[in-house]
């Protein structure tokens, strides 16, 4: 489908055998970041006590992510809020920014997701090791367990454990794939049932465009509480 | 039998993994329900957690679309 369609814009560029022409999927990332700093830097232009309508919002975003991070990883997440929070409003604008017709999704690409969520899982994993050493490979064998079933069960916890990135990623890209792919079948029936039948699948699409923002900023969220609870992992060793 | 053909059931039979999404999320929403029926004044401090077992449900539905779209298109 075209809206999915990767193209280069500008001038081609070749590394070796890698294209790293300058795409319309950077072009929408270099958007988003772009909205996200634009915004906070006008939101704290003024800062009050009181604060107007675009410094609320700021401080929701930041707000709701200093909770979400306190809740789920504790004290000793602090350090982490900025990354987690650039996080959450990266996935979340670039879902929002996708949702305006004729735009590219970025989170749509499975390839955008796994970088994310492979970086997540490599800097989560090497948090943990710098700072439990080697018994941070406890994490695998959980307390409790009777002894015949810990082979088992270890094996189990490692591929549940490596497998995070792949889930992690496929999770954010599919919601965002199928939602876009959904309109776009709801969009071709009001097309091919013409002026007299097309009203109804007209219907369910505006109904899910609004599902899809509220999935939107759910996928945006999970995303962001994930990486909050595999760095609770990491950093507090429960077992 | 031809490939065309069987890919086409194996996309079809992939979907049935959307029986499992409906089954998690109804079960999720229904027991949230009940459970804020007992005790209102606890519900809003779950709601996030409602939300995340939504996505987490939701997510293993769209897993089998993955393998649809794999099984028709990556093969």
């Amino acid at each position: 489908m075209s809206q999915f369609e990767v193209y280069s814009i500008g001038p081609k560029i070749q590394i070796g055998s890698f294209d790293l022409s300058f795409t319309n999927s950077s072009l929408f990332m270099v958007l988003t970041v772009s909205v996200i700093s634009l915004f906070f830097i006008a939101a704290t232009q003024k800062k009050s006590l009181v604060p107007n309508k675009m410094q609320l919002i700021a401080e929701m975003a930041f707000e709701f992510v200093s909770k979400m991070i306190s809740e789920t990883a504790g004290k000793d997440a602090r350090p982490y809020f900025p990354f987690i929070l650039s996080l959450f409003l990266f996935v979340l604008v670039a879902n929002l920014l996708g949702m305006l017709p004729y735009s590219f999704t970025v989170t749509s690409h499975i390839i955008v997701t796994f970088a994310l969520a492979f970086f997540i899982f490599v800097g989560v994993t090497l948090v943990g090791f710098a700072r439990h050493g080697i018994s941070y490979l406890k994490l695998f064998v959980p307390s409790g367990v009777p002894i015949f079933l810990l082979p088992l069960i270890i094996v189990i916890e490692v591929i549940s454990y490596l497998s995070r990135p792949v889930s992690l990623s496929v999770r954010l890209f599919a919601n965002m794939m199928a939602g876009h792919t959904m309109l776009k079948v709801f969009g071709g029936f009001v097309v091919s049932l013409g002026i007299l039948g097309g009203w109804l699948p007209l219907g369910f699409a505006v109904a899910l465009t609004g599902l899809e923002l509220l999935v939107a900023f759910i996928q945006a969220y999970v995303f962001a509480i994930l990486t909050c609870i595999y760095l609770n992992d990491a950093l507090n060793l429960h077992h | 039998m031809e490939v065309e053909a069987a890919k086409m059931i194996g996309a079809g039979i992939a979907c049935i993994a959307l029986a499992g999404a409906g089954l998690g999320i109804g079960n999720i929403f229904g027991s949230y329900l009940s459970a804020a029926m007992r005790n209102p004044s606890a519900a809003q401090k779950q709601f996030p957690n409602l939300l995340l077992g939504f996505a987490l449900a939701e997510a293993t539905g769209l897993f089998g679309l993955v393998v649809a779209l794999i099984i028709l298109f990556a093969f």
